[in-house]
């Protein structure tokens, strides 16, 4: 495997792979020393066309927990500001030789095309409305470390389904996982023809208590001025996860940033079934499996490392 | 229900204009001649004296004067040369994409003897001095007859009407904001009064901008997978059927352009039924691709308006060209410059080159699998004049010559050795086609003959 650039393109035993792969990082995590020398010498640049918390970090941590030099680029404050082209701007960084590039980019397909023009392999870190495969992947891993296997779980995605990478991601990886998905929200949320990917549609929450997970998607307020929804008000009061409508044993997650009171009530966001917290930390080992399997799997001879278990820093190998 | 009043036409200025050259003296040997609407289908010689078709007489009768080319046309077809309706020839301002020059040059490598080109140049296309700059230029950069369409609304706006009238005596063989609609129903059907008194058939991009809402591609399966924008059919359809409504009322007549989706059809044919003067054209694209081919999200080929659409939607289009429905088939001819095309598909322009490959795609995709005869597609690419009241051309004796010479079993690989447009945005791109045209006869003119066939001098 070369690139990530969306769930579609992993079958269940890669995802096993990487999953494994970043339980291993997860014990090196726990370690005095959380650093690993897999990718010294190598480039891992970072390119964020959108804001980011979570994602740029947690790429740039675990670039840098595996020993790599890297390089983050945003935006705003660069080339791009000054109307420079995505190709241009990729020639450019492409002089750094680097090992992988990480780009989010606000157009479908971006991280498709950096595929075709450079060397590097190539992380989709967010392509519009399309995918967020690293996202999906901490989903999953975040699921396994609570509950097991998913086989046979019933998880929900709720909310504006139409405008999530994360909802397209997570429902493949979901299913590929053997989990049966549900996705609810008003109809001017749902896309059309979604059926079509495996998943049931609601538009209610009444059932919801048949659920294992439920994973909420963030409500976007400039959603309301486009008449997605009537009002934020009425949304809130159909579609939000409260503790009226939490029952005892599911579980709760969230791609980040919340908003609270909408989607979600301050309650349910801090309760103990909440896997939010754990999601973001799932986010580094997760990345950092990810970057060690592109860069260093056993399919990646170009690489030419050994595919072995990582061995910290300080640690005889 | 047509309840308009009659039409009343007047003496115009010759629609098309084209260089002046040299008239071709050939003599085509034993070409298999197929001219749907003469009833030919057959074998023949064909003598063409001062650019007019001289003779047409069975093979080997006929000697060439001297100074006459003798083409060996055996196991090659002849064909009246194409018309296409809609083409965007980028002059002027956007010369950067396309000119006079490399449009029509584009025009006659595929076999084509007349275009009309859309209006919406920077600036477009709006006023009479406009019409008249652009016939000036043809006259000296034109290798094949061109026509110029005029906007309906000043500058595309859609607020006011042209000069329509003045455009019309300019030469503007009609009107169209094609790239955007007409949105305001108020000023379509002042169009539509004030084209009884200066006529010109009233070509339509029909969609409706609020049902679009910044789409991407078509609205269905695939948009859904892909997190693209959908544009939904009904954007199309609605707008046909409001629009027909209008013309019926008005007694006017509108072409409605690259007609893409089933219910769009449909609302043709209910149209039709009642009486209007509706006349539609397919694109080629549209009859050979579904939106699966979006998957690639590869804008440079696939990104166009209006979008492509699905199976079901490619075969009623198929269906429709079959049942007379459609009349002719038009390329949509819209060159960009790479840097316009090589972005992330949602920010790429939309808009693909065609004229090159319309027949070969067609031929390959449609005709070698049975699906359309041979006799149909040479008919539907040479028919598109027609409802702008240019007549299509002949194979027939004393006609100007304007015909191609096709070899059908050429098999050739789109773009490996460039192409004759400016831009390479061509849906074919990379593909291997059957069916090259070895020649273009345009007016009486040769216009185009392929490099590696050459001519011999009798």
């Amino acid at each position: 495997m070369r690139h990530l650039l969306g769930m579609d393109d992993l079958d269940r035993d890669r995802i096993e792979t990487i999953l494994e792969r970043a339980l291993s990082f997860a014990e090196v995590s726990r370690r005095e020393i959380k650093k690993v020398p897999t990718l010294r010498g190598q480039t891992v640049v970072t390119l964020f066309y959108e804001s980011s918390t979570r994602t740029s970090s947690s790429f740039e941590l675990a670039a840098k927990r595996l020993s790599a030099d890297v390089v983050s680029v945003k935006a705003s404050g660069s080339a791009v500001d000054k109307g420079e082209s995505l190709k241009d701007t990729i020639e450019t960084l492409s002089a750094y030789d680097p090992a992988a590039i990480v780009l989010r980019h606000p157009h479908a397909g971006a991280s498709h095309m950096l595929a075709d023009w450079v060397d590097a392999s190539v992380i989709n870190a967010g392509d519009g409305m399309h995918q967020h495969p690293s996202q999906a992947l901490l989903d999953i891993f975040t699921l396994r470390e609570q509950i097991g296997s998913l086989e046979g779980r019933e998880i929900w995605i709720v909310g504006d389904v139409l405008h999530s990478r994360v909802a397209r991601s997570n429902i493949i990886g979901f299913q590929a996982m053997g989990a049966k998905v549900i996705v609810a929200g008003p109809p001017t949320l749902i896309p059309r023809g979604i059926e079509a990917t495996g998943c049931e549609v609601r538009y209610s929450l009444d059932d919801v208590d048949s659920a294992d997970v439920i994973y909420l998607l963030r409500m976007q307020h400039e959603r309301m001025d486009q008449n997605f929804v009537p009002s934020i008000r009425e949304y809130a009061r159909l579609f939000q996860l409260n503790s009226r409508r939490l029952g005892p044993r599911q579980l709760v997650m969230h791609p980040g940033p919340v908003n609270r009171g909408v989607e979600i009530s301050s309650d349910v966001l801090d309760c103990d079934q909440s896997l939010i917290a754990q999601q973001v930390a799932s986010g580094l080992v997760v990345r950092m499996a990810i970057l060690y399997e592109l860069l260093t799997g056993s399919e990646n001879f170009a690489a030419g490392q050994p595919d072995s278990d990582p061995v910290p820093i300080g640690e005889p190998a | 229900m047509n309840r308009g009043p009659e039409t009343v036409e007047q003496p115009l200025p010759t629609p098309l204009v084209q260089r002046p050259g040299p008239p071709a003296s050939v003599l085509i040997v034993g070409a298999h001649v197929l001219d749907p609407g003469e009833g030919i289908d057959s074998t023949h010689d064909i003598l063409i004296e001062d650019g007019r078709i001289s003779e047409i007489a069975e093979p080997g009768s006929i000697e060439p004067g001297e100074g006459v080319e003798r083409v060996d046309g055996s196991g090659k077809h002849v064909f009246p040369a194409f018309f296409d309706p809609h083409v965007h020839l980028r002059t002027p301002g956007q010369e950067y994409k396309e000119d006079l020059e490399t449009g029509t040059r584009s025009a006659a490598a595929g076999g084509y003897a007349g275009v009309l080109a859309m209006a919406n140049t920077s600036p477009p296309v709006s006023s009479p001095a406009d019409i008249d700059a652009l016939r000036h230029r043809a006259r000296s950069e034109a290798s094949v007859p061109v026509g110029f369409l005029a906007t309906v609304t000043r500058d595309m706006a859609g607020l006011e009407l042209t000069d329509m009238a003045e455009l019309r005596e300019a030469g503007a063989v009609g009107f169209t904001d094609d790239g955007v609609p007409v949105v305001n129903p108020g000023i379509l059907r002042k169009a539509l009064q004030y084209q009884r008194m200066c006529g010109g058939r009233i070509a339509l991009h029909e969609e409706d901008p609020a049902l679009t809402a910044g789409g991407a591609m078509h609205e269905g399966t695939v948009s859904m997978e892909l997190g693209l924008r959908g544009v939904p059919s009904i954007s199309e359809s609605t707008m046909i059927a409001r629009d027909a409504a209008i013309a019926g009322y008005e007694g006017g007549r509108i072409q409605v352009q690259h007609l893409s989706a089933i219910e769009s059809i449909e609302a043709v044919r209910r149209a039709r039924a009642d009486g209007v003067d509706i006349t539609c054209e397919v694109t080629p694209h549209h009859l050979c691709l579904t939106d699966e081919a979006v998957r690639d999200l590869d804008a440079s080929k696939h990104k166009m308006n209006p979008p492509l659409r699905s199976e079901a939607d490619r075969q009623a289009l198929i269906e429709a060209l079959l049942d007379g429905t459609i009349d002719c088939i038009a390329t949509d001819h819209a060159p960009h410059a790479v840097e316009e095309k090589e972005v992330p598909y949602e920010a790429a322009m939309m808009g693909v080159t065609g004229l090159e490959t319309a027949f070969a795609s067609l031929y390959t995709e449609l005709v070698l699998p049975g699906t359309i005869p041979l006799e149909l597609i040479v008919e539907k690419l040479g028919c598109g004049g027609e409802p702008f009241d240019i007549d299509r051309f002949r194979v027939a004796e004393g006609q100007p010559a304007s015909l191609c010479l096709v070899d059908l079993d050429a098999e050739w690989t789109v773009g490996e050795h460039g192409y004759e447009s400016r831009s390479r945005n061509s849906w074919c791109a990379g593909r291997t086609l059957s069916g090259r045209i070895l020649m273009t006869l345009a007016d009486g003119q040769v216009a185009y003959r392929l490099r590696s066939f050459s001519l011999g001098v009798a």
